[in-house]
């Protein structure tokens, strides 16, 4: 079984990295972009001796306390059987 | 009257804090390694900056779950003094001891250089020794200071005259020039509803000695010595 968990800075956030990611990216000639925000992604690798019920509470748990900072990110997280 | 530096995997300001201590607080002081949990003996505790962890997932993130970290929270609930410095004011913020958080440098680069501070406050036990609105000029070295609070928790640091710093031109006006890093209203320090808490991103350690450019973080240390004095 494997979680993943996306975390992401709130909207409203200043995201300067995103910024300057945008700005590099229409400098390679893409147009059409009106915002990059960067995140993080983890995937966690689990040994398959809990059901997924269980797994997700415990991998949202892991995101809440650690894996993100909830003043200024928001986090998803995915099961994979 | 004793003072402590936490010490933890990446911490790089903890010589330039013992030093300010002993030498001119001249006080003693210990070293506490991280994994440390017996604060009893001490008075006051330092987190010093750097870079804790490798500022791995985000800055001070890691050190949080130290387990002098614990001890730290007990420490701070008792009313003893807790002062964070850079690395140690975004590890303050990421264990729940002050509000808010610290995000990326507004223009992304890393910024050392001497800046310009305003005591917001002079009722503090970091500022007791200093008239509100004096001007300190002290050097910031971060990444990561952008401070970033909601709404509500910035209205309760003004109304509760919890912002003890705040980034200003060197004749104290605060105006977005002199804002190094896109801190929410120029913050560069805060301290805690019982105020015994303090953290701050500039770096008052390294402003002790004319030799270094500025002496004028030593009233912040002073500040701290006498009010431990007065309490112990």
């Amino acid at each position: 079984m494997k979680a993943k968990v996306y975390v992401n800075l709130k909207s409203g956030v200043l995201d300067p990295q995103g910024k300057a990611i945008q700005h590099s990216v229409e400098l390679l000639g893409f147009s059409g972009i009106s915002d990059i925000r960067q995140g993080k992604y983890f995937e966690i690798a689990l040994d398959g001796t809990v059901d997924q019920q269980s797994a997700r509470e415990s991998v949202e748990k892991m995101a809440r306390e650690v894996l993100s900072n909830p003043i200024i990110e928001d986090y998803r997280v995915e099961i994979e059987a | 009257m004793k003072f402590g530096v936490i010490v933890f995997p990446g911490s790089n300001c903890d010589h330039d804090a013992y030093h300010v201590i002993s030498k001119h607080v001249g006080q003693p002081v210990d070293f506490i390694w991280h994994r440390e949990t017996d604060l009893s003996t001490y008075d006051a505790v330092i987190l010093p900056g750097g870079f804790s962890y490798g500022d791995y997932l985000r800055a001070g993130a890691l050190a949080r779950f130290s387990p002098v970290m614990n001890s730290v929270k007990k420490f701070a609930e008792s009313g003893r003094f807790v002062l964070g410095i850079c690395n140690g004011f975004q590890i303050l913020c990421e264990a729940g001891l002050l509000p808010g958080a610290l995000i990326r440098n507004r223009d992304l680069h890393f910024i050392c250089e001497h800046i310009h501070v305003r005591v917001e406050t002079s009722d503090s036990p970091y500022t007791n020794e200093m008239k509100t609105g004096t001007v300190l000029r002290i050097p910031i070295a971060h990444a990561e200071g952008n401070y970033i609070c909601d709404d509500n928790t910035l209205a309760e640091l003004q109304r509760e005259d919890r912002i003890v710093f705040r980034y200003c031109e060197p004749d104290g006006s605060i105006t977005d020039a002199a804002n190094p890093n896109g801190s929410r209203d120029n913050i560069a320090g805060i301290c805690s509803r019982e105020r015994n808490v303090l953290g701050l991103m500039p770096h008052p350690e390294r402003a002790c000695e004319d030799l270094l450019g500025s002496s004028d973080g030593r009233d912040i240390f002073r500040s701290l010595a006498a009010t431990v004095a007065a309490a112990v």
